[in-house]
């Protein structure tokens, strides 16, 4: 609406009644029926096990995990401009600690995901600072050394397996919380049942990430990060505590991150450092699914794992050359469409599911 | 002696360190640029030697002269056709497309090489040594890594400070546009300084190729120790570099004499150590 149409008020006593009141909005129409349409989906995904094939329940095992790391990634990376190339880290620390909370204490495996969490969230709390002494780019490579220490140190532990692993016995996770429910529930034996359980413990996680850090960005807090990534001099001289918020996000982010390592490995009952602390499996490809669905959106992500899923059903077995093929799409995306697959659709069509960006409208 | 011997051993590795550090410091402190893939394309160029000395029958002095025009053409062309274009005030495209490229090399010298163990062939050399004073003798391979970093530390320097094309690396770092506006071709230089960062490290990588053996997954752990000597020795000094890379050559000589095992980690944990005690590194440049 232009300036011109807007009425002019004759009278102080019409102003009250006719001044058009401006206010910042961040949904649409089609985001209600998009959050509605998620909630149908979500329901859908919860029903899944009782009709769907163990591999897919696999698969799908997969792609929630890789979906709430991308996410986590995207807010830590995209928003925060906290570009970390060592989430690997409190992967590895997260299953760790469940394995440490299994084997050593003989916690429930269902109880100790949440102490494997905050165990990820102390170590990073005491490498933020550290780690934030290096500005920007150097802060990714800092974040990769920090990695590999912690991946060396797992490795000193011989009651954790040392350099080579361990497994779990399934004997040790048959007592597990609420898996002789599922047992009973759908009719499975144990090991098809932990699938089931694992698979809704990533769903739970999956919708609570997401929903956490839409709501998180879309709050005067998510305005503050993107304020500090920009610039933080002026972020800094309108009230904005810069180095606080990257320090508090960073440790929620490790929270979350190490509790997907839990889930992970609670999954395959084998853990090794290599294995758990990948920087292939764990940040290459989440790095991917960000880049290739759309980096700073809430929808990009889950397009991006659907994308990395339909790749590793076709070629993981060519092994080497698959990654190759990754890392080229990653560049050429990079290069020719920045935004990503769905960036550069939401633009071309205005569609937006998951809005964050915030708009000036005009009630009524 | 032992402790003695420890000592000369973290050195002569520093100078290795060093020389992988070189490249990378290089192109940050023109372009701020950091490359993930700095340490794959080391092991590019080892892979490159190697090629050219067996399957070509090449004296290793001429494969190197061979690949170090290679590889100053290869970064010229990656920063002229990729890098360029993702360069700016946004951090994340440039690590995301090197890191990308760090995976597309790394996996590509994979299928192209095999993950076989490979060593550059350096004759008598390898294993010869010399006698510095009595009772103490120094490997002559080792010798020459921590000569030739020396020797590369003052050759930057003197291109830095007493060339035109010097002069034009510190004006762009300073400030691109008015460097333009003083007649420098910022495209250039930036292209310049790439190829350049490769050109030197083809010599990390002859170095490091006659020492040690190598496979095609070790790339990252070079970008890491070339990371932190850079760190530790202070950002914007390419002496400081070299000091750095001796600290973390000593620190992993110290604690791999204490346990094999935590040769590496000793390494990290100086680094993470000095960002602790001294952020801006031990030798910082006096330039703010």
């Amino acid at each position: 609406m232009s300036v011109e149409s807007i009425p002019i008020p004759a009278s102080r006593e019409e102003c009250v009644v006719e001044a058009p009141v401006w206010q910042v909005r961040v949904g649409t129409r089609l985001s209600r029926v998009a959050a509605v349409a998620g909630i149908l989906l979500v329901v859908a995904l919860a029903a899944l096990p009782a009709f769907a094939s163990r591999n897919l329940i696999q698969d799908l095992i997969f792609v929630l995990t890789m979906l709430t790391l991308a996410q986590l990634w995207n807010v830590l990376a995209g928003w925060g401009g906290l570009v970390s190339v060592g989430q690997q880290a409190f992967v590895g620390l997260g299953a760790y600690a469940l394995f440490a909370g299994i084997v050593m204490a003989g916690l429930d495996p269902v109880a100790a995901i949440p102490l494997a969490g905050l165990f990820a969230a102390l170590v990073a709390a005491v490498l933020g600072p550290l780690l934030f002494r290096l500005e920007g780019p150097y802060f990714a490579i800092g974040s990769w050394v920090a990695a590999e220490a912690l991946r060396l140190i797992c490795a000193q532990f011989k009651s954790l397996g040392g350099g080579t692993g361990m497994s779990i016995s399934p004997g040790e996770l048959s007592q597990m919380v609420g898996l002789k429910a599922v047992q009973a529930l759908l009719g499975l034996r144990p090991a098809a049942a932990r699938d089931v359980l694992v698979y809704w413990l990533a769903l739970l996680l999956a919708v609570l990430v997401t929903l956490g850090i839409y709501a998180f960005i879309r709050s005067r807090h998510g305005l503050a990060l993107a304020a500090s990534r920009d610039n933080a001099a002026a972020a800094r001289s309108v009230g904005v505590r810069t180095a606080r918020i990257r320090h508090v996000l960073w440790i929620a982010v490790a929270f979350a991150t190490g509790m997907v390592g839990a889930v992970v490995y609670l999954q395959k009952a084998r853990i090794s450092p290599d294995a758990a602390f990948s920087v292939t499996d764990w940040t290459a490809y989440v790095i991917f699914i960000v880049v290739i669905g759309g980096v700073r959106t809430i929808e990009g992500p889950m397009v991006g794992v659907l994308l990395l899923w339909g790749l590793v059903t076709w070629l993981a077995q060519y092994g080497s050359l698959y990654l190759v093929v990754l890392g080229t799409l990653a560049i050429l995306i990079m290069l020719f469409m920045p935004r990503g697959v769905w960036g550069a659709a939401a633009r071309r069509w205005q569609v937006q599911l998951f809005p964050t960006q915030r708009w000036l409208g005009r009630s009524q | 002696m032992s402790g003695f011997d420890t000592i000369i051993e973290g050195v002569l590795l520093g100078g290795v360190y060093a020389l992988f550090a070189l490249g990378l410091s290089l192109i940050f402190g023109i372009m701020r640029l950091v490359n993930l893939a700095h340490g794959d394309l080391i092991l590019l160029a080892a892979y490159l030697v190697l090629s050219a000395t067996t399957a070509l029958g090449l004296p290793l002095a001429a494969a190197a002269l061979l690949v170090v025009a290679t590889m100053f053409v290869l970064g010229f062309l990656l920063q002229r056709l990729v890098l360029e274009r993702v360069l700016g005030d946004d951090i994340l495209p440039p690590l995301l497309v090197t890191f990308g490229l760090s995976i597309v090399i790394q996996n590509g010298l994979l299928l192209g090489y095999g993950a076989d163990s490979r060593r550059l062939q350096a004759g008598a050399f390898e294993s010869s040594s010399v006698t510095l004073a009595p009772g103490l003798s120094v490997g002559l391979a080792p010798l020459t890594a921590l000569v030739t970093a020396i020797a590369a530390v003052a050759l930057l320097q003197l291109i830095f400070y007493r060339t035109s094309l010097g002069r034009a690396f510190r004006a762009t770092a300073d400030n691109p546009a008015i460097a333009q506006l003083m007649g420098v071709n910022e495209r250039n230089v930036y292209a310049i300084a790439v190829g350049l960062s490769l050109a030197v490290s083809v010599i990390a990588a002859i170095v490091f190729g006659i020492r040690a053996s190598f496979d095609p997954s070790i790339g990252p752990a070079r970008l890491l120790y070339a990371f932190e000597a850079v760190i530790i020795g202070g950002l914007g000094s390419l002496w400081g570099t070299l000091a750095g890379g001796i600290v973390l050559g000593l620190a992993q000589a110290i604690g791999g004499r204490i346990n094999p095992e935590w040769q590496i980690l000793a390494g990290h944990l100086a680094f993470l150590a000095v960002l602790m005690v001294r952020p801006r590194g031990l030798f910082p440049a006096r330039r703010t």
